[in-house]
């Protein structure tokens, strides 16, 4: 039977919680550039698409390599961090959260867009003739007529965190108990031929992403009809 | 009120467009066949299209002049626009869709009174896709009345429509009108509705007006083919008997 140890509970619960966050913590950005890909044409756009979809194609080691040079001590972005906030992120659980919202972005990104393409333009249009602004028809008319979409979307992007491995391991390190998610255990579990362990863990991560697709299938097709 | 154009190219013509229109409380008929331009042009006087050369003005306020970079938007024009498939917001009530528009403070026109006039006040709480296409055009028309507009812009609203039920949309159409008092710009590319709703009419053709005048002047005048069946929806009193002419 499936009877997992204290720690695959700690692992799966981790792996849970930080997909949570880092999809909580994109999804403002995937709403707005969403919104903005599938309704306004401005200068740059396709260099922006491309620059923000590349996480989806690019190899998720070499994502995670970016990363750590950005986020590291030495790098831009850790240095001011650490001046700034005095905190650091590289091997710790910020660092899962930051590699998983980097690698699931870009599919929150593209399900949000095509959730707001699906909406006919005509209903914003006539909203802004009766005197709407901008942000009153997107709370109206874009969002509601959207919604479904948007939650498909967004639970495609937690999918997508809860099974990152390759810029997770590189940014945030395999340190039981610390920033061990479940992908990494599966490899941990390989690396150690613990065979039967890794299989346990495949299933509970297997179970977690079919729930998780199935959900996002469910919104996203109720949101065309 | 005046309406004028100068020099406005309408997207997928070469022509340059003038016009000048005096609406002053009378439906306007912007007539032509399909490609003439007709939608466009009301789409770039409800300010959803911006046109890439020319001056519009409404009296003296300017609503578009490409050269200055002038884009007066939509929700400050203050026009009452019902598209061909009258977009009512399908998530909301009835009652909802009509007070989108309507602004804070005592309106001007009244929501409940618009409701009266187009005898909708009996589908107020019901949802857009559980109405009839005559009680959907009627909500869709008082949407655009409830939002108190200084014009009316109603694209080929009657399209959609089988010949029955526009028999029974015409009276609507010129009780609101009789009532209201607002200028209206009517686009269709249908010579009945011209001449059963129309006091003025433009007649357009590949993006540039070909005539302007009273309807009846202008079919009869102009080599324009039109047609009035037999049981037509015009009015008695603004159909003298006179021949129809098959298109």
């Amino acid at each position: 039977m499936l009877r997992l140890s204290s720690g695959d509970w700690w692992t799966v619960g981790f792996s849970l919680w930080t997909a949570a966050l880092a999809t909580l913590l994109i999804l403002p950005f995937g709403i707005a550039g969403g919104w903005l890909f599938a309704r306004k044409n401005w200068p740059g756009k396709s260099f922006a698409e491309t620059i923000l979809t590349l996480p989806l194609v690019l190899p998720p080691v070499a994502t995670g390599l970016i990363l750590l040079q950005l986020l590291g001590r030495r790098g831009t972005l850790g240095r001011f961090i650490h001046d700034t906030l005095g905190t650091e992120i590289i091997f710790t659980w910020k660092a899962v959260v930051l590699a998983m919202a980097v690698m699931a972005f870009p599919l929150m990104l593209r399900g949000v867009r095509m959730a707001f393409e699906s909406v006919n333009p005509r209903f914003e249009q006539v909203a802004s003739t009766l005197g709407a602004s901008d942000l009153r028809i997107f709370f109206t008319i874009t969002l509601p007529l959207s919604f479904r979409g948007v939650i498909g979307g967004t639970v495609l992007g937690f999918a997508r965190a809860l099974g990152e491995f390759g810029a997770t391991i590189l940014v945030a390190g395999n340190i039981p108990h610390r920033t061990t998610t479940l992908s990494i255990s599966i490899y941990n579990a390989i690396q150690l031929g613990h065979d039967n362990h890794a299989y346990k863990l495949l299933i509970v991560a297997g179970l977690l992403s079919f729930c998780a697709l199935g959900i996002s299938e469910y919104f996203t097709r109720r949101n065309a009809q | 009120m005046k309406l004028s154009f100068q020099e406005i190219l309408l997207p997928l013509h070469g022509m340059n467009l003038e016009l000048d229109l005096c609406l002053e409380g009378n439906v306007t008929g912007i007539f032509g066949p399909t490609g003439a331009g007709k939608t466009s042009l009301i789409e770039i006087i409800a300010g959803l299209r911006k046109p890439s050369q020319g001056k519009i003005f409404l009296n003296d306020t300017i609503l578009s002049d490409a050269s200055e970079k002038v884009f007066l938007p939509a929700r400050s024009r203050r026009v009452g626009y019902v598209p061909q498939d009258f977009a009512l917001f399908p998530h909301k009530t009835v009652k909802e869709n009509i007070h989108y528009g309507v602004k804070p403070g005592t309106p001007r026109i009244s929501p409940e009174t618009v409701c009266e006039i187009l005898e909708i006040s009996a589908l107020l709480d019901r949802k857009p896709d559980t109405l009839s296409g005559g009680e959907r055009q009627r909500v869709a028309f008082a949407r655009a009345l409830a939002s108190d507009p200084t014009i009316l812009l109603f694209d080929e609203p009657l399209s959609n429509l089988d010949y029955t039920l526009k028999q029974r949309i015409i009276p609507y159409l010129l009780r609101i009108r009789d009532e209201f008092k607002i200028p209206i710009l009517y686009v269709t590319h249908s010579s009945e509705e011209v001449m059963a709703l129309c006091d003025e009419a433009v007649i357009l053709k590949a993006g540039k007006v070909i005539l302007q005048g009273k309807p009846r002047d202008l079919f009869v005048k102009s080599d324009i083919p039109y047609y009035l069946p037999r049981n037509s929806f015009i009015p008695q009193e603004q159909d003298p008997a006179s021949p129809t002419r098959p298109s």
